[in-house]
């Protein structure tokens, strides 16, 4: 009990150490903060030219700000999905960025004047190109391959890229999609929480392909020197992800929250990023993109749902999911 | 020997004992009730329970049952079998019985897969002998998973109530001639329905709050559980209300299974440690040795091929490990410690009867209500995150209290039984009966529940998601964030190096506990 | 004295009644069938049975409601006297020191010297797993000498014994009895025992315990029941 309590008084120690700056304190996504994260970076850099403290809170994002409330310490919150931001916009809890959205390069439309994007993906299903031969080259071939090609999916109840699935599904198959789901089934090896999971039994080899994203074949390429981990690409289009930043409307910073958004459309956030969240930057013309990333194939055709249509159109599609997948 | 009805006049040292049994239960209830209360103040009332709702609650009950009849009952012959055979390497084979029950689960099912997968070792030498594959994902996958986590509880739980047999009945036996039917009859079988209920209900409880096993190798949305309709309603959905009602649905199904589990099994406990020699007279002829042989060599395989599939691979990834995942190992321990520590100071007051079920609240809580109603409930107070590790720690204790209480339990009785009167006549004080008798009497169970706390406080991710720190990860949640973050490699090096020092810990508390324990 | 007014005390369905008074400094036997309360009668003395009924006096104080440790009694049980994991000084040093605090010098030389007095000189660092059984009686025996009380009760202390050692065993039980001028309640179902050992008998039998009579007196004219008992 004793170092528990030495342990905590530390911690409270350290923090009181650190109050006499200026503080910015970010709620992020776990992720975001480890050290293989772009947390680090945009520490460094950001400190650089704001002459304060920022501070990554990591952890559970929403969830968390609701609980809190308006009495949250969070100035800026980085990381969300735009499957949350329906919920994040009724709480009042946000501000409006006041940024200028032209620099924007996203594949949609966007002008969201509270949730500003700092990098985009697609879902995708990804393949080792030495292990699947002919990998299918549209949705429809997909749903159409033989039933011993494995897939490895995440739940959409408990994961983003799983739940971007299923709307992708609805937004190419709409009515249609359950039947989709059906002919799909056989395929699926099995269904995972999280994309951790699913990634790690690809990599393993127990199955053929994983529904990740369009970028992670960037990954392997510049990291590891791998180039066979493809993303196959369906003209049927794949849907959109995008990761959002937003201003806490009780902010005891603003300015320096403001100095943060402004900072996450500069070409040295948006350079960096790329290679520190392992996505597309979101402002930044493709022929600047770092090396692996411009070789990407990319689809042509991408779909998204505004969050008014995808919270319409949520419960239809984890149904039609559960159903099929069920049987 | 039955429990002597003992005294009456209660004396001081009854009195503050029954204080701290009282305060000890108060903080399980504390700990399990408040959070789950705010939870639902928060909520503003009770939610409703989805369409999926039923059939993931009949779909948790039925793994639930499956998994923890299959660990007790392939226990039996395992158990049996490790405590009449003596073989150079069987206490090490006992030792790493404790392993699978200490990996965190995403590092478990890798290994699991790796081994009975699509691709695993066992198809690949079904499909050299010409023989068609079998399949892992469904609900015995389902079943198979919690087996190999927690039928190397039910063995060691049930191996110690063999070794706890009075080596004077098998002398008995053996000088009546028992047929090996009417030795399971006689001497075993009432060990055994003593045992079997008390650890069915802890292996149920553990299993009723499976949530990525059972989905992973459950093949999809059939194996959905209450626990993911929970995590579905707290980090989707925010409906903090329907999280509380399923979260209060999970703690009834747990405490109807230890109630029952209490009634049918044991009044008493029957003391003394593990490594007890007994001769034994039956079990010579070699159709028994044979059999024996058999349950020990596929229990050895079943559960090490998977641990060797995690080392394997885990090799390569040891050299990637940067400082980052040396700290988070340097706060697991730190963690496994304190919560060892608090586990067992509130275990000691705990090892009866009425605390067993109590601390069964532990497990049945959904980790997500207690982290999210434990936020709420500190949040006014002091700023969460710097209480991340210490609040790991406790929970850590909390969610370990069950098996440290299982295991501490049946010798805690036995010698309340044995020196209630010895310590009233002489009229020890609490402290002295507790330094000087319980606790060197107790030192073998303490030694195995302190390892066991320790290994499973270093393997669990426990509550931690909404407390994480950046600063301040913890080894499991390293593996995590490297898997996130595409290093497969390095995770596998950071899971190799968890299952490195969950299973020292464990070692070194379970061996302490017996070296020169005498008597 | 030691009273017992109108004591009923009952274990589970039976129950014991009991009306009499000991002396102090005398040596009682307690003989009966099995099963006919004896122990029971032991337990309500020495505190780990509360009557339903009654009173126990001693020299004319109540201690009905008193705990073990704090009636005159010091007890020898059937089994379990000493604690396997410590070794004989710290055992006995317990009768000193409940709070368990290792024993002084002096403690340890008072441990010392009754164990010298029951014959185990020297062996206070030994274990109690490292003893004969006639050892660990007399340790035991020596742990009642150290705890100074003025009544022993011995339920069956030596029955694991054989006859031999049992009659060294009884003759060390009179000598610690002589020494601390205690009274002292041997409870056996051997009736030899009694002749030997006790100046008074206390015949327990269907429910009830009898009024101690004189030894000699009550085996050279059996009441019918002690008859029945003796098989004569």
């Amino acid at each position: 009990m004793k170092r528990i309590m030495t342990l905590a008084a530390g911690c409270l120690a350290a923090t009181t150490a650190l109050a006499q700056e200026e503080v910015l304190t970010v709620y992020a996504g776990d992720y975001v903060a480890s050290e293989w994260g772009p947390g680090p970076k945009i520490e460094e850099m950001f400190e650089a030219r704001c002459d304060c403290d920022l501070q990554f809170k990591p952890g559970e994002l929403l969830p968390r700000l609701l609980l809190e409330g308006e009495r949250t310490e969070a100035d800026i919150v980085f990381g969300l999905n735009t499957d949350v931001t329906k919920r994040a916009r009724e709480s009042g809890l946000f501000a409006p960025h006041g940024q200028d959205l032209s620099p924007l390069t996203l594949p949609v439309e966007w002008d969201d004047e509270v949730f500003l994007p700092f990098d985009y993906s697609h879902t995708a299903f990804v393949y080792d190109s030495t292990r699947l031969d002919n990998p299918p080259e549209s949705f429809e071939a997909l749903l159409e391959a033989p039933d011993d090609l494995s897939i490895v999916i995440q739940d959409p109840r408990s994961s983003i890229s799983g739940l971007a699935l299923v709307l992708w599904v609805q937004a190419v198959y709409g009515d249609e999609a359950e039947m989709a789901w059906e002919r799909l089934a056989p395929k699926i090896l099995t269904v995972t929480k999280g994309w951790s999971e699913s990634y790690g039994l690809f990599t393993d080899g127990e199955a053929d392909m994983v529904l990740s994203y369009t970028t992670s074949p960037a990954y392997h390429a510049i990291a590891e020197g791998d180039e066979t981990k493809k993303a196959a690409i369906f003209p049927e289009g794949h849907y959109f992800l995008v990761e959002l930043a937003a201003k806490v409307a009780g902010t005891d910073q603003p300015e320096l929250a403001d100095d943060f958004l402004a900072f996450i459309l500069s070409e040295d956030f948006q350079k960096m990023i790329a290679t520190g969240n392992w996505s597309i930057p979101s402002a930044l013309p493709r022929d600047q993109w770092p090396e692996g990333f411009r070789d990407l194939r990319l689809p042509e055709e991408v779909l998204f749902y505004s969050e008014e249509e995808a919270a319409a159109r949520k419960d239809e599609a984890i149904g039609a999911w559960r159903r099929a997948l069920s049987r | 020997m039955a429990a002597r009805a003992v005294a009456v006049s209660g004396g001081r040292g009854q009195a503050v004992s029954r204080m701290a049994a009282a305060l000890a239960g108060a903080g399980v209830i504390a700990l399990t009730l408040v959070p789950v209360a705010a939870v639902l103040f928060r909520a503003g009332g009770w939610g409703q329970l989805g369409p999926g709702d039923w059939q993931a609650l009949r779909f948790t009950l039925l793994q639930a049952t499956l998994s923890a009849a299959f660990s007790v009952l392939l226990a039996i012959p395992v158990a049996r079998a490790l405590a009449r055979r003596r073989f150079p390497g069987r206490g090490l084979l006992v030792a790493l019985l404790g392993a699978p029950f200490i990996l965190p689960v995403i590092v478990a099912v890798l290994g699991l897969i790796a081994v009975f997968g699509r691709s695993g070792l066992l198809n690949s030498g079904l499909e050299a002998l010409g023989l068609p594959p079998m399949t892992i994902y469904g609900l015995h996958g389902v079943v198979i998973a919690h087996v190999f986590f927690n039928l190397p509880l039910a063995t060691r739980l049930l191996l110690q109530g063999w070794l706890s047999l009075p080596a004077e009945r098998f002398r008995l036996a053996a000088s009546l001639g028992l047929t090996p039917w009417a030795m399971i009859r006689v001497l075993e079988w009432p060990m055994i329905r003593r045992i079997a209920p008390g650890a069915f209900a802890v292996i149920f409880v553990i299993c009723l709050s499976s949530f990525a096993v059972a989905l992973t190798l459950g093949g999809g949305p059939r194996a959905t559980t209450v626990e993911l309709a929970i995590y579905q309603a707290v980090r989707f959905d925010f409906d903090l209300g329907r999280a509380a009602l399923l979260s209060v649905i999970q703690l009834g199904l747990a405490a109807v299974a230890g109630l029952v589990a209490l009634r049918l099994g044991g009044e008493q406990g029957f003391g003394v440690g593990l490594d007890r020699r007994i001769d034994r007279w039956d079990g010579r002829t070699p159709a028994a040795r044979a059999i024996d042989l058999v349950w020990i060599v596929a229990v050895a395989l079943f559960l090490m091929m998977p641990l060797a599939t995690v080392v394997w691979r885990g090799l390569p990834g040891l050299a990637a490990l940067g400082a980052g995942t040396w700290e988070a190992a340097w706060h697991s321990v730190t963690v496994a410690l304190g919560s060892t520590a608090i586990c067992l100071l509130w275990a000691l007051p705990l090892a009866s009867r009425r605390g067993e079920v109590l601390g069964l609240a532990g497990i049945a809580l959904s980790p997500l209500v207690l982290g999210t109603g434990l936020f709420l409930v500190l949040r006014p107070v002091v700023n969460p995150l710097s209480l991340a590790l210490p609040v790991t720690a406790l929970i850590n204790a909390l969610v370990a209290l069950p098996f440290a209480l299982r295991i501490l339990r049946p010798e805690a009785e036995a010698i309340r039984a044995d020196y209630s009167r010895l310590r009233q006549a002489l009229g020890l004080t609490p402290l002295a009966w507790f330094r000087l008798v319980l606790l060197p009497r107790l030192r073998r169970p303490l030694g195995f529940a302190a390892g066991l706390t320790a290994a499973l406080s270093m393997g669990d991710l426990g509550v931690i998601a909404l407390f994480a720190d950046p600063d301040r990860a913890t080894l499991p949640l390293q593996v995590y964030r490297l898997m996130g973050a595409y290093r497969m490699e390095a995770a596998g090096g950071a899971a190799l190096l968890l299952l490195g020092l969950s299973f020292a810990a464990f070692w070194m508390f379970d061996r302490g506990g017996r070296v020169n324990a005498e008597a | 004295m030691l009273k017992l007014e109108g004591v009923s005390v009952g274990a589970g369905d039976f129950a014991l009644d009991a009306d009499l008074a000991l002396a102090p400094g005398r040596r009682v036997a307690v003989i009966g069938p099995s099963g006919a309360g004896k122990s029971t009668l032991l337990d309500a003395i020495a505190g780990f049975r509360r009557p339903a009924r009654g009173r126990i006096l001693w020299g004319g104080q109540d201690v009905t409601e008193a705990p073990p440790d704090r009636r005159p009694v010091a007890s020898l049980f059937q089994e379990n006297n000493l604690f396997p994991h410590l070794d004989l000084v710290r055992n006995l040093g317990l009768a000193l020191r409940p709070d368990g605090a290792r024993p002084r010098r002096e403690a340890v030389a008072q441990v010392e010297a009754a164990l010298a007095r029951v014959g185990l000189a020297g062996l206070g660092g030994r274990r109690p797993g490292a003893l004969s059984g006639g050892q660990q009686g007399r340790a035991a025996l020596a742990r009642v000498l150290l705890q100074r009380r003025p009544i022993m009760a011995l339920d069956e202390p030596f029955s694991a014994l054989g006859p031999a050692l049992k009659a060294e065993m009884l003759e060390i039980v009179r000598d610690v009895a002589q020494e601390l001028g205690a009274l002292t309640l041997l409870v056996t179902h051997d009736p030899e025992d009694a002749r030997r050992f006790a100046e008074e008998v206390v015949f327990v039998a269907d429910g009830l315990a009898h009024p101690p009579v004189m030894t000699e007196a009550l085996f050279a004219d059996p009441p019918e029941a002690l008859r029945a008992y003796l098989g004569r």
